[in-house]
């Protein structure tokens, strides 16, 4: 087997010694609410103290104060410290969720974004008083097309999906101002549901193209989707199941050909830091998820930002203001002369944009491109350790992640993708993404990134090999050792309990 | 490896040797040659760290803000206090690294801040179901619009004059792709004026719209009469879609309570700093009819297999993984870790924190328009009574007052417009916001050069 046998050493990205304490449930904030307790503190003004009525008109004044929570700031913390032991993290261990790219986020861009002059700037603040800003985000906006290889670019786009939807916008404008009105869009059967969910807020219909026994687009069935009537395609390269669409420059050539643009979708964008990029493929709008390529922290769900680049011929269609450096070396803000209008409030997520700037000043060209070897390196590695474990439906050289299935083991002895997930958290680590892309079946999408070591890599293999060998039935009994065992998905959908008010109108009843 | 890639040599040759390879440069043979990037990217070579802070350093250094330009600008981004416990709680790392809770055994610190989050949000806006946030104030409002059309099957959208000009635009932006027709409603005297919408005035036939869109207080600081325009909607069929200050629902009746059927608004006011306009957070709430039309993400309580309570993201036949073309909007990631903080915020705040807060702001607020507007030449925009903010016309124009009271030591508010009784985001007036962070001191130097500088 393997040379790499780490299993002796402890290793880093491990979490089976995380700090659980016990198995009691978390009370709500509203549980700790006593009548009169107060946290809040506030500056002292020397303000006249009108009263409430002396300043709203009657008939606006709220009879009585919205009723929140009435805690000590000891008891917050207290709660909300304990909320954190219930909660996995990059941070405490490894997180090979695919298509997610969760890898660690290095604590000097934590700092770079709290830095007072960045995040107590207001966004109104004239151009000529924020010109570190500017400068900041013009830098980062020249960055990321020298990383894409395209022209020009936007910031505003605060996640991967807002970008989708800003791309297909900017579709639209370009053909229309050619006088087209075209209205299909093509996306692979392996796309993310961003994708079709996009399309359709963009005024398009969804038109699939299925993938062929490599795993890749099939380019003769994408052939025969091309009309005129093909606004263009949206692909992730490398695609969902990890494999680069070798034939880009032909898919390119025969979208272009029937006039459609070509739309990346840069949630994969960490494969390929470096090594080949989607301009030079033939892609005309390229959004990235900063939240996944260049370590803008997840925060549980966000936020994110979602950055689209363009090639030249559609700068003059993106989103406005953009940042702009006169030939004086001072910078302004410029709308585009055919903007498509705003995409968010302001300028986008700027403390996230700020983060990926400095993890990009951190990194460098050289050390991009080391990300994406590492990436892919380790998703290598282990899709060979798993082979002959657990099916490989594609068992080809993949780029920074793979997707392996369980329908052997499920035929055998019933194992399912959900349960090896919920045995990998009993193991220490997080689990992979499950059931995803959709045409796999039983699919486990691993993707380990660049910064596990080959300790953690190695830890991982061995707890996946151990759960395939699992007893009929241990699967489906796990977690046991997480804060709460498995959830009743089906309970929280058929009696709706989002709020605490929910769930006292629902116990009195 | 690179400076966040473990791997020592040895390592890297060991694991290609796994894999029978002997070159990182073979892990890229499946790129076609002619695609691979030659010479490498042309950018910097990488880092250490303290160089990386020394050059973020600088570039924060050309801001101006906080003491050196004291802030009275608001817009829809506040100066309010973010306390010690709310930034220090936010900051930790297991809610900052972690992914949207796909595995709820391991996510019950993100799934019950969220579930709290969503009751607090609740409250404040007077209806029984919040989402667990989306990206911004306008993209609240853009994912209001969509549900409200796809409720009522028809494209028209009336737009109070009144809204945030970046909503607006926003709006106008993704009604490109959707086709929804967005109207403007004029204001009269601050305040929207519905009545420009009657037939009779308008002088045809109106399309009947599918929601009616209105914030309260408006971008002028203005109260809006919400019960007015839930008869308007009512006698269109239409949904109300309020946008609320969640800041100002210390003070006023919820916009849920006065008949709104979709509450938006932007979060920012709760635990999140200025940021230059981001991340932010989009409040989104509505009734318990048009829950399986929300956008985002849900978090419900249930029970694990032992009974304990235990949280979940719920109803996601909705979302855009399972329902594809047909989801009810396309979010995926969100805004948790800003909609972590407005929770801690909340609580910190609590039931008598968040009155006081409104109060402090609006004492603030009027102490600075009754100094303002006693100087010469110096008068309210509109005079429709406001809480926390006020539009004012200046001898000057907004811009220049805003130039040189920069060099006083203040961002003394933001540039307002108004065209055809919509508002714009710039023009010669000037749109001023105190915030519970102002001190009388200040407020009286502020007026005093204010005073100066529009000679
Ligand atoms: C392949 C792919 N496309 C698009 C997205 C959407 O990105 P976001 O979640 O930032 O909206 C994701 C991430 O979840 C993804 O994995």
């Amino acid at each position: 087997m393997s040379s790499v046998t780490p299993t002796a050493a402890a290793p880093g990205g491990r979490a089976t010694s995380a700090p659980l304490l016990g198995r009691d449930h978390e009370p709500t904030i509203f549980e700790f609410s006593s009548e009169g307790r107060r946290s809040f503190s506030f500056r002292t003004t020397g303000l006249p103290e009108w009263t409430a009525e002396e300043l709203v008109p009657a008939g606006y004044l709220r009879p009585e104060p919205v009723a929140l929570t009435e805690v000590s700031e000891r008891d917050l913390v207290a709660h909300v410290t304990r909320l954190t032991h219930r909660q996995y993290s990059v941070d405490l261990g490894a997180y090979p969720l695919g298509s997610c790219t969760m890898k660690y986020n290095p604590k000097l861009c934590d700092d770079a974004a709290s830095l007072p002059g960045l995040a107590a700037v207001h966004p109104a603040t004239p151009a000529a008083l924020a010109q570190g800003w500017l400068e900041l985000l013009w830098s980062l906006g020249d960055s990321l097309c020298e990383v894409t290889g395209m022209h020009a670019c936007t910031l505003q786009p605060p996640a991967g999906a807002a970008g989708e939807l800003t791309g297909l916008l900017l579709m639209r404008a370009w053909h229309e101002s050619r006088g087209e009105r075209r209205t299909k869009i093509i996306i692979p059967d392996s796309a993310h549901g961003t994708n079709p969910a996009s399309v359709t807020l963009g005024g398009y219909q969804t038109v699939t193209v299925p993938s062929d026994e490599r795993g890749l687009v099939d380019l003769e069935a994408l052939r025969a989707r091309l009309d005129s009537d093909v606004a263009g395609i949206m692909l992730t390269n490398p695609n969902t199941l990890g494999l680069f669409e070798e034939d880009i420059a032909a898919i390119a050539e025969a979208v272009h050909e029937v006039g459609g643009l070509l739309y990346y979708d840069g949630a994969n964008l960490n494969a390929i830091l470096g090594v080949t990029r989607p301009g030079d493929m033939g892609f005309d709008i390229v959004h990235m998820n900063l939240h996944k390529t260049f370590a803008v922290p997840h925060g549980g769900g966000g936020p994110g930002a979602g950055p689209v680049a363009v090639s030249e011929r559609l700068a003059e269609f993106l989103p406005g203001p953009v940042p702009a450096r006169g030939d004086d070396g001072t910078f302004a803000w410029r709308t585009p002369s055919r903007s498509i209008g705003r995409v968010h409030t302001w300028y986008g997520n700027a403390l996230a944009l700020a983060r990926a700037y400095s993890y990009i000043l951190a990194n460098g060209g050289d050390g991009l491109r080391r990300v994406a070897e590492g990436a892919v390196l380790n998703a290598n590695w282990l899709r060979h350790r798993l082979r002959g474990t657990y099916d490989l439906p594609y068992d080809r050289p993949n780029m920074h992640e793979f997707v392996a299935s369980t329908t052997t083991l499920k035929k055998d002895r019933g194992m399912r993708a959900l349960d090896v997930g919920k045995r990998l958290l009993e193991k220490g680590f997080h689990a992979p993404t499950v059931y995803f892309p959709l045409i796999v079946d039983e699919a486990l999408m691993i993707e380990p990134t660049e910064t596990e070591s080959p300790e953690t890599l190695g830890a991982l293999a061995d707890a996946l090999i151990a759960i395939a060998g699992d007893e009929p039935g241990e699967g489906a009994a796990a977690p046991r050792t997480t804060p709460v065992g498995r959830v009743d998905e089906a309970l929280a959908a058929r009696v709706l309990l989002p709020t605490w008010d929910a769930v006292a109108a629902h116990d009195a009843s | 490896m690179g400076h966040f890639v473990p791997h020592t040599d040895r390592d890297i040759e060991r694991m290609l040797a796994d894999i029978g390879l002997s070159s990182l440069d073979e892990l890229f043979e499946v790129v076609p040659e002619a695609l691979r990037l030659a010479g490498g990217l042309d950018l910097p070579a990488g880092m250490p760290e303290p160089d990386v802070l020394a050059e973020m350093d600088r570039l924060a250094a050309l801001n101006r803000f906080g003491s050196d330009l004291i802030c009275f600008a608001g817009a829809g981004a506040y100066d309010h206090e973010v306390p010690s416990a709310t930034k220090r709680l936010t900051f930790r790392s297991e809610f900052v690294t972690a992914y949207t809770p796909y595995q709820p055994e391991v996510a019950q610190g993100v799934l019950q801040a969220l579930f709290e989050y969503q009751s607090l949000i609740s409250r404040i806006s007077g209806l029984p179901i919040a989402n667990a946030s989306l990206y911004d104030g306008a993209s609240a409002a853009v994912e209001g619009v969509n549900l409200a059309v796809a409720a009522k099957k028809r494209p028209t959208v009336w737009l109070s004059g009144g809204l945030h000009p970046h909503w607006r635009a926003t709006l106008a932006t993704f009604a490109a792709g959707t086709g929804h027709r967005l109207v403007d409603v004029p204001l009269r005297n601050g305040v929207t004026d519905w009545s420009a919408m009657d037939p009779a005035a308008a002088g045809a036939p109106v399309e009947a719209p599918a929601a009616l869109v209105v914030a309260s207080p408006n971008y002028l600081g203005a109260y809006e009469d919400l019960k007015a325009a839930r008869h308007v909607a009512d006698a269109h069929d239409a949904l109300l879609i309020a946008g609320f200050d969640p800041v100002s629902s210390g003070l006023l009746a919820p916009p849920g309570d006065l008949g709104a059927d979709v509450v938006v608004g932007e979060g920012q006011p709760f635990g999140t700093p200025l940021s230059f306009g981001g991340p932010y957070l989009g409040l989104f709430a509505c009734r318990s009819e048009q829950v399986r039309r929300l956008p985002g993400r849900l978090v419900g309580r249930t029970v694990d297999t032992e009974g304990r309570p235990a949280y979940v993201t719920t109803l996601r036949a909705r979302e855009q993984d399972i329902r594809r073309e047909k989801a009810s909007s396309n979010v995926c990631t969100n805004q948790t870790l800003i909609a972590v903080a407005c929770m801690i915020q909340l609580s910190w705040l609590g039931t008598a924190g968040l009155r006081e807060m409104a109060l402090r702001c609006a004492r603030g607020t009027r102490y600075a328009r009754e100094a303002l507007t006693a100087i010469p030449g110096v008068e309210l925009l509109t005079d429709a009574p406001t809480l926390r903010e006020f539009a004012l016309r200046t001898p000057v124009p907004a811009t220049v007052v805003v130039e040189r009271m920069a060099d006083e030591g203040f961002l003394a508010g933001v540039p307002v417009g108004l065209d055809g009784g919509v508002v714009t985001d710039s023009g010669d007036a000037l749109l001023v916001a105190v915030t519970e962070r102002r001190t009388k001191a200040e407020i009286d130097n502020y007026v005093s050069c204010f005073e100066k500088v529009v000679r």
